[in-house]
């Protein structure tokens, strides 16, 4: 298939700029490979919302294009909008009508959705996410992470060839936090491209292939998280009691940034093989308890690409 | 996996009323639906009732010193049919169209507002579907709010008056069979007397995210049209108002009936839907949704 090639998702030049002169999103060049777990990355503000609706055909791009499954959006809606499921800025949902009959309506309006299999699929969809017992409970009763639990829902009523979650563990406790990187994982594994933004660095760690980093409305970086992180080179530490030599062998050693917290000497690895590093250590009486490289995170990635710290504020 | 299995699934013409009828279950199990729909269904049973109390020493309905009640009150002493004309009569000018406007108002800006319109698009419900379906809700809303003020005012009426044989406002008598027929036509006549006001307020929801703003907007315009009627000077553009011919559904109470005004009233609520239908089409089906 075509879009096995061309990425599930793909934009070239996609720009958009709302009235009154604000660039929320400028040129960006995105490929989603199929099968893989995306993590979309950015502070507030950084276009990643914006992005998300142009993909969904919500918001009409001013310049570039789109495209989801194969076909052009927004004009292909009604032929890509019901092979993916969407989490958009958190769940919506009539606060007077109960969870099964939200996921009822929104099922409703899918015009490819087999009436037949609507209650079946709906009852699936709630015992997937957990929410069985709460179906008959109006949902203006219903928690934040209740709610989040079946907007997830009502992205599942369907088997869907790509899922596009934003913050799908906001307002979820650790343990329901747990339970959507495992469903996250399950979806994966049955061929669902997962397209995931999120502002938990860890948890996009933890189960993304793929990652994408924006800033100010720009794509600063893409590819698999492996490769990101390389990108950004770990730091030598040094554990030892002898903490002032330690830094001085260092930075004569070629090692950068060289900075001591309590009995850990840490610095950017120098160049040469790290073995003799450790010679010249041993050999100017530095009592080395540990010595290793700490791998880089995604962390480091994005703070060495964006130059700035991530805003968690969310 | 499903890969084969998503891609042979299309649209089905009859599935699209899949969601008409979501949309009407969930309209008509609103409290506010039901609310409003029994403040209609209350405004008959006063009308009823005050006209039994100031009747019951044997005085004529209607205000006895010379000023003028609503229309056709004078008869429902006689014959209970007679309130629901009279009932319809007292809530077309504002009762019904304000519930209307709160519904038509509501129909897109609401969705926008709690954020559900921007799930229902991208299930994909599809804009000029999800426009049209809100409008045949809205409609359906029509009728059932000018059915329930006929049928309260029919029961109310038949309780506390007599029914039998009616006199026509030309003065000639038809039979009572023939004038629940003409009842019912009437209810028909005004529920259609409001389909330009919930195009109007439909075109107003697609250009706010705010459903109370809309809501309030649409009822604005209708009290600003009201009160436009009522200016002598403006009598040229008076036959343009939406509401202009709304009390001609009296004329179906004549014998013969007089059609002109009827089919005028028609005329202007087909022009208001066609050119607001026109207009919330064009803003929403291009419209940026960001709520």
């Amino acid at each position: 298939m075509d879009e096995e090639d061309d990425g599930v998702i793909r934009t070239r030049g996609l720009t958009k700029r709302y009235r009154g002169g604000q660039l929320a999103v400028d040129g960006l060049d995105l490929t989603v490979p199929a099968g893989s777990v995306f993590g979309f990355l950015g502070p507030n503000g950084s276009g990643k919302t914006t992005t998300i609706r142009m993909l969904m055909g919500l918001v009409e791009p001013t310049s570039g294009t789109a495209r989801v499954l194969g076909h052009p959006m927004p004009r292909s809606s009604r032929a890509v909008l019901p092979r993916v499921g969407a989490l958009i800025e958190g769940p919506a949902l009539y606060g007077f009508l109960t969870g099964r009959d939200n996921l009822l309506r929104y099922d409703a309006a899918d015009p490819t959705a087999d009436p037949r299999t609507r209650r079946t699929r709906v009852a699936a969809a709630l015992e997937r996410v957990g929410l069985t017992a709460a179906a008959g409970k109006k949902v203006k009763a219903y928690s934040l992470g209740m709610r989040q639990r079946l907007g997830l829902a009502a992205a599942l009523l369907q088997p869907r060839d790509l899922l596009v979650l934003d913050e799908p563990t906001n307002g979820l406790d650790p343990q329901g936090m747990r339970e959507i990187r495992s469903l996250v994982r399950e979806l994966a594994s049955d061929g669902t491209t997962v397209f995931l933004s999120s502002h938990l660095l860890d948890e996009i760690e933890q189960v993304c292939t793929h990652a994408a980093v924006m800033a100010r409305g720009r794509l600063i970086a893409q590819g698999a998280v492996a490769e990101l992180t390389a990108g950004a080179r770990g730091r030598l530490v040094v554990t030892t009691p002898d903490t002032g030599e330690a830094a001085r062998v260092l930075k004569e050693q070629g090692a950068g940034d060289v900075v001591v917290d309590e009995d850990r000497v840490t610095g950017e690895p120098p160049e040469r093989d790290l073995a003799e590093v450790n010679a010249a250590l041993v050999a100017a009486g530095v009592r080395v308890r540990g010595f290793g490289l700490e791998r880089a995170s995604l962390e480091d990635a994005f703070v060495a690409l964006t130059g700035e710290g991530f805003d968690v504020a969310g | 996996m499903s890969r084969a299995e998503t891609a042979v699934r299309s649209p089905r013409p009859l599935r699209t009323l899949g969601l008409l009828r979501s949309e009407l279950t969930t309209t008509f199990r609103r409290w506010r639906t039901l609310a409003l729909l029994g403040v209609l269904a209350a405004v008959p049973v006063l009308i009823g009732a005050a006209v039994r109390i100031e009747t019951s020493d044997g005085s004529p309905a209607g205000p006895g010193d010379g000023g003028e009640g609503p229309a056709f009150v004078a008869q429902i002493t006689n014959n209970g049919l007679f309130l629901v004309f009279t009932a319809l009569a007292v809530t077309l000018p504002f009762f019904l169209p304000m519930a209307v406007g709160v519904i038509a108002g509501d129909a897109i800006a609401g969705e926008a507002h709690a954020g559900t319109l921007r799930y229902l698009l991208v299930a994909p419900a599809g804009r000029t579907r999800l426009l049209l379906t809100k409008y045949a809700a809205t409609v359906a809303f029509c009728l059932a709010a000018t059915f329930v003020v006929a049928v309260s005012a029919l029961a109310v009426g038949a309780l506390l008056f007599p029914l039998g044989d009616l006199t026509t406002i030309s003065g000639t008598r038809i039979g009572f069979t023939e004038g629940l027929g003409r009842a019912l036509l009437i209810a028909l006549v005004v529920a259609l007397s409001l389909t330009g006001l919930a195009a109007l307020g439909l075109f107003v929801s697609t250009l706010t995210n705010s459903g109370i703003a809309a809501m309030a907007a649409t009822v604005g315009l209708l009290i600003t049209v009201q009160i436009l009627d009522q200016i002598p000077q403006l009598h040229a553009v008076q036959p343009y108002l939406f509401s202009h011919y709304w009390l001609s559904f009296a004329d179906l109470v004549r014998d013969p009936v007089h059609w002109d005004d009827l089919v005028r009233n028609l005329q202007v609520q087909a022009l208001y839907t066609a050119v607001f239908g026109s207009a919330a089409w064009a803003r929403f089906t291009t419209k940026d949704i960001t709520a």
